[in-house]
């Protein structure tokens, strides 16, 4: 277990180094500097921007100022953020909290559609039910993220005003608010970007866990307890969901990344201020430090859900178990 | 006497479904009216090739697959009759050995997990009784007690195939279909389980179904074999009369590979050329025409179907070119019949006869 942990640790570090150096090079080579968006103002001039650049060593040769990053990262500086006027610690703070609350929502919620989806379909399964369910689950997959976004949004915050239009909290009501109305709030402004997560991934849970429940059922051991006289509830409930569950932990190393990139598009469509509207602005902005440390942490959470769910999957698994 | 088990024209058709909405555009006939009674405390081995309809079969008696049409009576009571409670309780008299005993296992379950489980299901034992049952039954099979707690893939495949013995003792049923369940082991361990379960069925009175692929392996197990092809029984006899006069031309090929261990008694094969059809498509008339090598067979056999009849006492063939025969020769000279019935037993009786005197015991 200690060796297997060790070793993917180590390959989780190689890859986050890689994504980030990635990110790093590319953000450079896009045309543009953080200060860019300063030409429009007449009173800046070229002299004076030139200066900021050196202040912060963007004058330096890419090579350099890489090694400079790398250096300031390792010791646990992630600099200064050029668009938000702050430390880039400091964004990343207040904006993995409130992705992390939108992704466990849509978590929770895409799992239990997704389950339920999946016992429906294996329940009807060869039937027109199955088939219909299947079609619903594979248009979802496909259709592009901001798009369903979009839809939801103006489907249920503007023809249907149900819910707000975004944010995490009423910009205005919010700090007036006393705390059950404040949950309230906060429950409210989370459906529509929790919904849309939800469905934006919930197709995967499904079609794996569909396949893992077929699998399941048609497993010998399961004629086998119907061959003992177990009942058909016992044998879905008992034996075979239990079974089934187990290939959905390994999901959760998949839905991570899936979810991350869904969060990115789904939180600008209802301006929900994490990690994914931080990462396009900080794009937008040529915001150097805050973009790649943004990327770094996200990296480094989908290597550690894929590493949760490995251990998971084996700790749950009596035939992996001995491996540990 | 009332036989302990009586099939009747049973059918399984699987359809063949096509498309979003299934839609059914054929069938697989996997088992076409197959009859056959097993007395209490025999043994009755039903061999065919893979794909033949042979796990199908056991199924549909035990109700594990729903069949098709046909009738199925355990002890007078009419089986596919029963609702989900009744039969649930005759799940105690009836049980199954699976031919994977890897699969047939449920990975997450204990061995004792899984073999108690049919005691409280019945309500024969429960707590510190059952438990003793359990051990009590791993004895019985030859595995020690204490392998209780651990985990199915912690064993060997014939200790697995024990495991599965074990299990369907547990409820103590007085019928068992044994589906292939040596096919998946060594064949150094095949004999040792054959042996276990000869041992179970003299001690408990058992009576099974045998279901193999081939016929080495049923040789000296079985009171009466059945052989079927394409989901069809086409002959049926007492072991010792099969095996010395194979009457069906399908079985006769089929004896013919059988390996002799005499090395003095020189071996002719029939080949059997093409493959077996498809279950989805059979040809029509005798289902074995395609490769059968009867001196007789013509245009008739791919016209009648043979009826399963008897051509000597006890002893049921379905062949038309076999006498004798309730298919008259007008009727075959009508269905574009040109060569007579004739008696056909090519040289594999007398290697099949000789090798039965000189090699007694033996299994493979
Ligand atoms: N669940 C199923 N669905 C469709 N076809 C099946 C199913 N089970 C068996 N068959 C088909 O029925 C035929 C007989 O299968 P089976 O009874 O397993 O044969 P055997 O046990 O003799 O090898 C085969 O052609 C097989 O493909
Ligand atoms: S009926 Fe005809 S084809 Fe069938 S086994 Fe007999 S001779 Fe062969
Ligand atoms: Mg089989």
């Amino acid at each position: 277990m200690a060796a297997f942990l060790a070793r993917r640790i180590a390959q989780g570090l190689a890859v986050v180094m890689l994504v980030a150096t990635t990110v790093f090079f590319l953000i450079h080579a896009a045309p543009g500097d953080p200060f860019s968006a300063s030409m429009e103002n007449p009173g800046i001039t070229e002299g004076v921007r030139a200066a900021w650049r050196h202040t912060y060593g963007l004058d330096q040769p890419i090579g350099e100022q890489y090694v400079h990053y790398v250096a300031s990262v390792a010791r646990g500086d992630l600099g200064f953020s050029f668009s938000l006027q702050r430390p880039v610690a400091d964004a990343l703070g207040s904006a993995l909290p409130n992705t992390l609350l939108l992704m466990t929502v849509a978590l929770a919620a895409g799992f239990f559609i997704g389950i339920v989806v999946a016992i429906a379909q294996v329940r009807r399964r060869g039937k027109p039910a199955d088939h219909i369910l299947g079609a619903i689950s594979i248009f979802l997959f496909s259709v592009p993220d901001f798009w369903l976004a979009m839809l939801i949004l103006v489907a249920f915050a503007y023809w249907l005003p149900l819910f707000p239009i975004g944010g995490s909290v009423d910009p205005v009501m919010h700090d007036m608010m006393g705390s059950g109305a404040r949950a309230l709030d906060r429950v409210r402004h989370i459906i529509l970007p929790g919904l849309t997560l939800a469905l934006l991934y919930f197709p995967l849970i499904a079609r794996h866990q569909r396949a893992a429940l077929l699998d399941a059922i048609t497993a010998d051991y399961i004629t086998t307890g119907r061959a003992k006289g177990v009942s058909e509830a016992h044998l879905v409930n008992r034996h075979a969901l239990r079974n089934a569950l187990l290939p959905i932990v390994t999901i959760l190393g998949v839905a991570f990344p899936a979810l991350l990139t869904g969060a990115v598009f789904v939180e600008n469509v209802f301006s929900w201020p994490g990690m994914g509207r931080l990462i396009v602005n900080a794009i937008g902005s040529r915001d150097y430090p805050l973009l790649t440390a943004a990327v770094l942490l996200g990296s480094m959470f989908v290597i550690v859900g894929s590493i949760g769910a490995d251990v998971l999957y084996r700790a749950l698994d009596p035939r992996l178990r001995d491996e540990l | 006497m009332e036989p302990l088990l009586s099939v009747k024209n049973l059918r399984k058709s699987f359809p063949i479904t096509k498309g979003v909405f299934g839609r059914k555009v054929g069938e697989v006939r996997a088992v076409h009216d197959v009859s056959f009674d097993i007395a209490r405390g025999e043994t009755l081995s039903l061999v065919g090739e893979s794909g033949c309809g042979k796990t199908t079969t056991g199924r549909a008696i035990l109700r594990l697959i729903e069949p098709t049409s046909g009738e199925v009576h355990f002890e007078g009571k009419d089986v596919l009759a029963m609702g989900a409670g009744e039969m649930r309780a005759l799940r105690r008299e009836m049980q199954i050995i699976f031919q994977d005993p890897v699969s047939s296992l449920n990975p997450r379950m204990t061995v004792g997990t899984a073999i108690r489980e049919g005691l409280t299901i019945h309500k024969i034992a429960e707590g510190a009784d059952a438990d003793a049952r359990v051990r009590q039954l791993l004895d019985e099979v030859g595995l020690r007690a204490e392998y209780a707690t651990r985990y199915p893939h912690e064993f060997s495949g014939g200790q697995r195939q024990r495991i599965g013995i074990a299990r369907a003792l547990a409820v103590e049923p007085k019928f068992i279909v044994c589906d292939e369940p040596v096919s998946a082991l060594d064949v150094s361990v095949q004999a040792q389980v054959i042996n276990l379960l000869r041992d179970l069925q003299r001690e408990r009175g058992l009576t099974y179904l045998f279901i193999a692929h081939d016929l080495s392996v049923v040789k000296h197990m079985s009171d009466r074999v059945a052989v079927m092809y394409l989901g069809k029984i086409v002959e049926l006899a007492n072991a010792e009369d099969l095996y010395r006069d194979p009457t069906m031309p399908y079985t006769q090929a089929l004896l013919s590979a059988v390996p002799i261990a005499d090395p003095t008694v020189e071996k002719k094969r029939i080949l059997l050329e093409g493959d077996v059809p498809s279950p989805a498509a059979p040809p029509p008339g005798c289902v074995f025409n395609p490769r059968c090598h009867h001196p007789a067979k013509d245009a008739a056999c791919t016209v009648l179907n043979p009826p399963l009849e008897e051509k000597a006492p006890s002893h049921f063939a379905a062949c038309i070119k076999q006498p004798p025969t309730a298919i008259s020769w007008d009727e075959q000279v009508k269905a574009g019949g040109t060569k007579p019935p004739e008696s056909y037993f090519p040289v594999v009786e007398q290697l099949t006869r000789q090798a039965a005197d000189s090699n007694p015991g033996a299994l493979a």
